[in-house]
């Protein structure tokens, strides 16, 4: 199934979960925080999130700025 | 008497605060950290790219320096408040500084979305630091609405321009309760010492550090021009006058006959 994670399509199977997507990809869990169709999902909460298609996720973190 | 600036519910020593945008190396932010004495620094929030491992930010900050994350990319309040809300889901705490920019040649602050979004991040409980074009009656909206400090632009961001709205900045330093910190276009110590002296409570400098030879000494530099300045507003400055007026007795020369 596709779904957009910041911005980009991106295909991934189907009933995964956020907090496999997450590790999948290697990010530091303490360093980001989610966006899950335009709602925080506080850490804690990654694991109950099944992933669906057309879903957005938006992931940041910090960089430098002024 | 220490001189303490107090904003929000915390309290600082240092009236440098340090933008961490722009370093070529981001090896070089601690050092230019702790060379400025800093005790609040900016970062923003962006995009994770998930298929690169990016540095994090964090491991070049000291850890007893308060965080304050940007709303760079907003262009209006609403994104503003979006990008409020995931940087306290960030857990660093819920100061901000609101940048909301619209204008993509002179990159100036949108005052209107910028009060906007200070009321509703106010409410919400967050410490707020509304970054803004000078302008007396904005500022009184924003100090209204309960911003903890205001930041109005010196000159154009990363312009290194220096302190080019002083007159305006004056009069608001005159009339907002609330410390005034001159944020954006400062380029050189001498600049940021002029903002101390007439008044304000900080000055904010990124892109004058990170772009200098030697941003560490700079930021030195910077700290003492920031003190200096401090230190001069708190002795009373005589104000200038049109004549002369001599420095040595006009009486009692040498040369009288009487």
């Amino acid at each position: 199934m596709i779904l957009k994670i910041n911005g980009q399509d991106q295909s991934i199977e189907t009933e995964t979960k956020l907090i496999d997507l997450i590790s999948s990809k290697n990010l530091n869990c303490d360093r980001i925080v989610i966006e899950h169709n335009h709602r925080i999902i506080p850490r804690e909460r990654w694991q109950e999130v099944f992933l669906k298609e057309g879903d957005n996720l938006e992931i940041v973190s910090f960089v430098g700025g002024g | 008497m220490k001189d303490i600036l107090k904003i929000g519910d915390k309290e600082f020593t240092s009236r440098f605060f340090v933008g961490t945008g722009k370093f070529p190396d981001k090896s070089l932010i601690r050092e230019v950290l702790e060379a400025s004495g800093s005790e609040l620094v900016t970062v923003a929030l962006r995009r994770v790219d998930v298929d690169s491992k990016d540095e994090n930010i964090l491991d070049h900050i000291p850890e007893e320096c308060t965080l304050m994350t940007n709303t760079s990319g907003a262009r209006t309040a609403d994104e503003a408040v979006r990008i409020a809300h995931l940087a306290r889901a960030m857990g660093c705490g819920d100061w901000i500084k609101i940048e909301v920019i619209n204008d993509s040649k002179y990159l100036f602050p949108d005052n209107e979305e910028t009060i906007k979004a200070t009321q509703v991040l106010v409410e919400e409980g967050f410490t707020v630091l509304p970054y803004m074009v000078p302008d007396l009656v904005a500022a009184r909206k924003m100090e209204k609405a309960g911003a903890a400090a205001i930041m109005p632009l010196g000159s154009a961001i990363g312009s290194n321009r220096g302190f080019r709205t002083e007159e305006i900045v004056k009069i608001m330093v005159k009339e907002i309760g609330v410390p005034v910190v001159v944020d954006a276009g400062i380029g050189s110590p001498s600049e940021a010492a002029r903002c101390m002296e007439i008044g304000c409570g900080a000055v904010l400098v990124n892109t004058a550090l990170a772009t200098a030879g030697d941003p560490v000494s700079l930021a030195e530099a910077f700290s003492m021009a920031i003190d200096a300045g401090r230190k001069a507003y708190l002795s009373d400055i005589a104000p200038a006058i049109k004549e002369a007026s001599a420095s040595s007795p006009l009486t009692g020369f040498l040369t009288n006959e009487e």
